[in-house]
């Protein structure tokens, strides 16, 4: 029985990332959900897009593939339908997966590629120093919106879910159990699923929001998720810049690679 | 040779891209190049391959980067505007060594342009238009036959050279129809990429010590590494400059110094020839057909068609300036290929342009009055 650490790229640690970042959370959990399931790292590639979070491959010890901003979906698109037995994982922030790679994020969830898709919102840009993202809360500061942003952000989880997703879960880094659950779930479904892992970004999102150090980040995460029951009881006024954790959506389809083998079933018939 | 049929460019570079060996299509529809897309998704799931239809030619050219690094040869099409956004990823596979074809007909631009109308303005674009320094290497029929023929040559580049290789077509040539004799299984021959062999864990798909690195496919028990970031040879991210300089080199030097291996032309007529047309893709076709009716005048006419744009054809094309009086470079651009014949002429040959950016093909008239013109200079 292997642990996490066989999935792990041990001789590049330490992990490059800011102290008190969140990412390293999401990076044990998904290990640790590999390694719960035994899983054979020569069928596991794992698709990075850039930024922070786009880093994660260098600690992975599989097959791995790191391409251009925002287009991670597109190449596991490529890599998973060319092979259906491996297992795709694709790795994307808010500002890669939710902002320039959003065309890719609900097509893929409606094309139902079999990939696992695990988002890190951390609501910036942290590799060019914490821009506004697709999903940074209104009213909040950043190296771009110094007098408050007047966007409103993407609620990802509930477009994904929209765009025909089987499988979506949301939940933070202060749940790092429960986070770790919904990847093994994400990753047991043979469907396109994605988990959304909010996530604390003190250095750049946390410092320009007066909450530098990272357990004020994570305790302003923690204190503003709501459970889905929780929010059904709010009215959509009192559920903004709330993040509803749990199961959004969990429906069996065929995948996309099971329905093509029927196309080339007529394919060779003729029809 | 094997059946003959009457068939569209854009059919049969389908039929060469399967006969060539591949499996894998991701793209999306533009004119002129839709006639590619549809037969690609009649052809290919009848011989065990996957046609996708993606949301732009930014995943396109993602999807089919991915397809190859799971072991299928992959392939897109499109024109312009397309051409363009798949330069983001272009980049990728061209860092990352990745085989595949990318079919460009091209049609007249900038931007939209004439959407329907021809046009050669791609040349440089197919050369440079993704940025930074990088060899690459790119293909132009002038026939249906070669359409055919270079869509199997170029899946035999790109595997060799483990380099994204590019048709570059044009919607006269994609929409002629002519005769197409296809080739029987046993006479094509099929490049393949290298795999590789020894201890796992020394596997290093950047090594390229011993001629182009082994390319494992994923999903194989070498686990393959591919970015498109600085790397070293395990294939992890790293900025070391030396090893840098050394790469970014790898990328220009593996097409620069293999020419002789790649660059592919024709002569026509070249003997005698005291005037040489240089032509490629549709151009070649009013070349020769110039040529044809100048030597029934008692013109000392040949022809050097490119058939290899990049790398350019430097050799072949020095020795017509060395050897012609004049030399005609028709183009349906304001003078891409000129400027490198011009570069290469040591000889004080006079060189002649003959541009067209109408929309319309370049008349076998326009080409002898410029013989004509020059003559009288």
């Amino acid at each position: 029985m292997s642990s996490y650490e066989h999935y792990l790229n041990k001789d590049k640690l330490p992990l490059f990332w800011c102290r008190g970042c969140g990412n390293g959370i999401v990076l044990q959990a998904i290990l640790r959900a590999f390694a719960e399931r035994q899983l054979d790292k020569k069928k596991i590639v794992v698709v990075t897009g850039i930024g922070c979070w786009g880093k994660a491959d260098d600690y992975i010890d599989t097959h791995t593939f790191h391409g251009t901003h925002g287009r991670a979906l597109a190449y596991a698109t490529g890599i998973k339908l060319a092979n259906p037995e491996l297992t795709v994982v694709a790795l994307v922030g808010d500002g890669d997966g939710a902002t320039i790679g959003g065309n890719h994020l609900i097509h893929a969830a409606r094309r139902n590629v079999d990939i696992t898709t695990i988002m890190v919102n951390n609501f910036t840009y942290g590799m060019t120093g914490g821009q506004y993202s697709g999903t940074t809360p209104d009213h909040f500061l950043s190296t771009t919106s110094a007098y408050g942003h007047v966007e409103k952000p993407f609620d990802v989880s509930q477009l994904v879910v929209a765009a025909g997703a089987p499988y979506v879960s949301r939940t933070t880094t202060y749940h790092a159990r429960q986070l770790e659950k919904y990847i093994g779930e994400a990753l047991d479904r043979q469907n396109f699923s994605f988990v959304e892992a909010i996530s604390q970004c003190p250095v750049h999102f946390g410092r320009s929001n007066q909450m530098a150090q990272p357990v004020e980040t994570l305790a302003w995460i923690k204190e503003n998720t709501i459970s889905v029951q929780q929010s059904m009881k709010l009215t959509d006024e009192e559920k903004v810049n709330k993040f509803v954790i749990g199961n959004l959506v969990d429906r069996e389809q065929e995948d996309y690679s099971r329905r093509y083998q029927k196309v080339q079933e007529l394919a060779k018939r003729g029809v | 040779m094997g059946k003959i049929s009457f068939v569209q460019g854009n059919e049969a570079i389908v039929m060469g891209a399967i006969d060539g060996g591949a499996r894998f299509y991701a793209g999306y529809p533009i004119t002129p190049s839709s006639e590619i897309a549809e037969l690609a998704s009649l052809r290919l799931p009848a011989c065990d391959g996957i046609y996708v239809q993606m949301e732009d030619e930014i995943s396109s050219m993602a999807a089919i980067i991915g397809a190859s690094l799971s072991g299928m040869k992959a392939f897109t099409a499109t024109s312009g505007p397309g051409f363009s956004l798949m330069q983001e990823n272009l980049g990728v596979g061209l860092m990352g060594e990745v085989p595949c074809v990318i079919v460009n007909i091209q049609r007249s631009g900038p931007s939209t342009g004439m959407a329907t109308k021809p046009a050669q303005g791609d040349v440089m674009q197919a050369r440079w238009g993704t940025h930074g320094d990088h060899g690459i290497i790119v293909l132009c029929p002038s026939s249906v036959q070669e359409c055919y023929e270079l869509t199997i040559e170029a899946f035999n580049l790109s595997e060799a050279f483990r380099i994204p290789v590019v048709l570059l077509g044009d919607e006269i040539i994609g929409h002629l129809k002519e005769k197409l004799e296809v080739m029987e299984p046993e006479e094509i021959k099929i490049i393949n990429r290298k795999q590789p062999t020894g201890p796992l864990s020394e596997y290093k798909p950047y090594d390229h010590q011993n001629g182009i690195a082994p390319l494992a496919n994923y999903g194989g028990d070498y686990l393959l590494r591919v970015t498109g970031s600085m790397h070293d040879a395990k294939g992890h991210a790293n900025n070391n400059p030396q090893m840098a300089e050394n790469y970014i080199r790898h990328l220009s030097d593996k097409v620069e110094t293999n020419k002789e291996t790649i660059v592919i032309t024709k002569k026509h007529g070249l003997e005698d020839a005291e005037c040489v047309i240089v032509g490629y893709g549709c151009t070649a076709r009013s070349a020769l057909a110039a040529m044809e009716t100048g030597r029934k005048r008692g013109l000392k006419i040949g022809v050097l068609q490119l058939v290899t744009l990049w790398p350019f054809p430097e050799k072949e094309v020095q020795e017509v300036l060395s050897q012609a009086k004049q030399i005609i470079v028709p183009e349906l651009n304001l003078g891409q290929v000129v400027s490198e014949v011009k570069k290469l002429n040591q000889w004080q040959t006079q060189i002649v342009a003959v541009n067209r950016v109408d929309g319309k093909n370049i008349h076998p008239d326009e080409i002898l009055s410029a013989i004509g013109e020059a003559r009288h200079v």
